[in-house]
């Protein structure tokens, strides 16, 4: 590192940090001074205009225009109606793209928050449950490049030379044969997914275990009392006491599981019939400049978050009628 | 994403998010499986999330020769340790070796202003719509949390389009973008947090003549200190940790690519340079580590108060 390449950067830094000044200096100073008549409009209007202008200049118009560019051609100057998505489902290899997000969208959120809510209940109440549960919560900091590194090493395989990977060194161990994980399609894209369970399951332990903190504890030693083993309390009174907790991390994420990108992007580049619509999206968008097709992918991962987030959405009110 | 704060328990009310509720009833009755198996189990799936990790720390001591001869158990048996890696992929001269000490300046340039101004924007939004009076605030609201279900792939060929043709500098590129999609979940968060202050509160400051600058100022934002510091965390592990976003706006080179753009590159045309992928990953993971374990409850109290971005 050529520390006088440094420099420059750090002024950069300090011009952005000038810039929060500024605009919190601004922002205080408009509310102070705005003028005495319609004071409290001009004031909320103040506190208001930062945010509402970026979100509007930053996402809702160009939300708006990339739902118009996926009806466009590739260079956004004709109207090709639903060409776009034509195409999308009838090029193979996108069919996989489709495919291979669906398997993630199912298991990822249903592996995860079972190991989450299985880990939940196993340390609940247990001396090293605080130590415990920070150890599967880790992950939740590592950025999903650092993680997709980690399991690549794990998954590591070498022909004919002494495993380095600590996957196949166990199969080894088990008189297996040594496998190529990361590229062997479609098997492929199941190891990929273990890596966001493998993020994910922290979430999940830890609001689900807030949850069953808060089943009331009456309600537990009745079932006691009534003779309740470990497998029905578990199954008749934990789970639907958490059912709205549950129903928050499976969806929160399913979310985070269909826009999945990076994991992905590290580990195998999209190669080997592992690529998911996000992917391919960038890859559309800017690396082959067809701005059509990545358009009517992000315009689909959107379309895909809906019908989950109806469904949460379905499931607060059904709990407010009750 | 957006996550029901009412069916959740309140963050207050969790002295200590991460540890076993000490209340005297709870503690009496044991709600958990009981039994060998149980702990078992427990230790099984602890062993299985700390493993991989634990396996590249050590390897990214270990001499590029060991790296590529036997697997990194091997190394209790042989301990031989350097720190060779790390000197190599944090300034190495050549720029096949990562020259991650540049890359990581570059994420700390992006995140400290991609951190602190979606906050301060937030909360002014926040303020207003929780303790401002005006027409059509509930709908200005719900407009804002709805925005939370638009994935940012959504916006990103548009943004660049613009940042392209108006020649926004690299750098306000990265921090306008993560400002922009920062805001419907912080203005959320911090929402909850402010329409809870006492209403008492503000109207004793009116009285007494405050105005709203002062009363944001003075009474609020002392208030809202931990709601602040929750959103700051979240924000700064996003943006640290993002990959997308970086390799959309920034240029891709020294001058200005984030660590997680660097060791992305360096998986997909080095992948088999472990010694490199190791240190480098571990580099990249200790700065949101430290935060994280040194904030972890500020963390988990913003993650049950009812919110995680996607």
């Amino acid at each position: 590192m050529n520390f006088a390449d440094q420099v420059p950067k750090l002024g950069t830094l300090l011009i952005g940090i000038a810039i929060f000044f500024a605009v919190v200096a601004l922002v205080l100073l408009l509310v102070d001074r705005a003028p005495k008549r319609n004071r409290e409009r001009w004031q909320i209007g103040f506190l208001l205009a930062p945010a509402v202008l970026l979100l509007l200049i930053g996402l809702v118009i160009p939300a708006i225009r990339t739902t118009i560019l996926s009806f466009m051609n590739n260079d956004g100057t004709k109207f090709v109606g639903f060409d776009n998505f034509k195409w999308m489902f009838t090029t193979p290899d996108i069919r996989v793209v489709l495919r291979n997000t669906a398997m993630w969208v199912i298991l990822g959120p249903l592996v995860a928050t079972s190991v989450g809510l299985v880990y939940a209940v196993l340390v609940d109440k247990t001396k090293f449950e605080k130590l415990a549960k920070s150890l599967i919560f880790l992950p939740m900091a590592i950025s999903f490049v650092g993680a997709g590194i980690i399991w690549k090493f794990v998954y590591a395989g070498r022909v004919g030379k002494n495993e380095i990977g600590l996957l196949n060194q166990l199969v080894i161990a088990a008189h297996g044969t040594p496998w190529a994980w990361t590229v062997r399609a479609p098997w492929n894209t199941l190891f990929l997914i273990v890596v966001m369970v493998w993020i994910q399951a922290g979430f999940a332990t830890v609001v689900l275990s807030a949850a069953i903190k808060g089943i009331p504890a009456d309600t537990v030693e009745a079932a006691r009392i009534d003779g309740a083993n470990s497998w029905q309390m578990f199954w008749q009174i934990t789970v639907p006491s958490i059912r709205p907790a549950l129903v928050v991390v499976v969806v929160t994420i399913s979310i985070a599981t269909l826009k999945v990108f990076d994991i992905v992007r590290a580990m195998t580049g999209g190669n080997f019939d592992t690529s998911v619509v996000a992917n391919e999206m960038y890859n559309q968008s800017f690396r082959y400049n067809e701005s059509g097709h990545g358009a009517a992918l992000a315009l689909l991962l959107f379309l895909l978050v809906l019908p989950i987030v109806f469904y949460q959405v379905r499931a607060i009110r059904q709990r407010r009628e009750i | 994403m957006t996550t029901n704060a009412a069916m959740l328990p309140t963050a207050e009310r969790l002295a200590d998010p991460m540890g076993p509720d000490n209340d005297n009833m709870g503690s009496r009755v044991r709600r958990g499986l009981s039994g060998r198996g149980a702990s078992v189990a427990a230790i099984l799936i602890a062993i299985v999330w700390t493993l991989p990790t634990f396996g590249l720390f050590v390897t990214s001591f270990r001499p590029v020769k060991d790296i590529n001869s036997s697997g990194w158990w091997t190394f209790f048996a042989h301990p031989n340790l350097t720190f060779q890696n790390y000197t190599d992929v944090l300034f190495g001269a050549s720029t096949s070796s990562g020259r991650l000490a540049s890359y990581a300046v570059n994420s700390l340039v992006i995140t400290i202003p991609a951190v602190i101004l979606p906050v301060a924007i937030a909360s002014f939004a926040a303020y207003a719509l929780a303790w401002g009076h005006f027409k059509g605030r509930d709908w200005v609201y719900i407009g804002i949390f709805a925005l939370q279900i638009v994935p940012l792939q959504m916006a990103l060929i548009p943004l660049l389009q613009v940042f392209t043709s108006t020649h926004t500098p690299v750098f306000m590129r990265v921090w306008l973008a993560h400002t922009c999609f920062a805001l419907p979940v912080g203005v959320f968060l911090l929402h909850n947090f402010m329409s809870e202050l006492p209403r008492e509160v503000f109207e004793a400051a009116r009285v007494d003549g405050a105005g709203h600058a002062q009363i944001f100022r003075k009474i609020v934002l002392p208030l809202i200190v931990p709601a602040l510091a929750s959103l700051a965390i979240f924000q700064f592990l996003w943006v640290w940790n993002d990959l997308l976003v970086a390799l959309v706006f920034s240029d891709g080179t020294e001058k200005s690519a984030p660590i997680t753009q660097r060791l992305a590159g360096l998986a997909g045309t080095r992948g088999n340079d472990w010694q490199r992928l190791t240190s480098g990953a571990f580099v990249s993971i200790v700065v949101p580590l430290i935060v994280f374990l040194g904030l972890q409850r500020y963390f988990v109290r913003g993650l049950l108060a009812g919110s995680v971005k996607g």
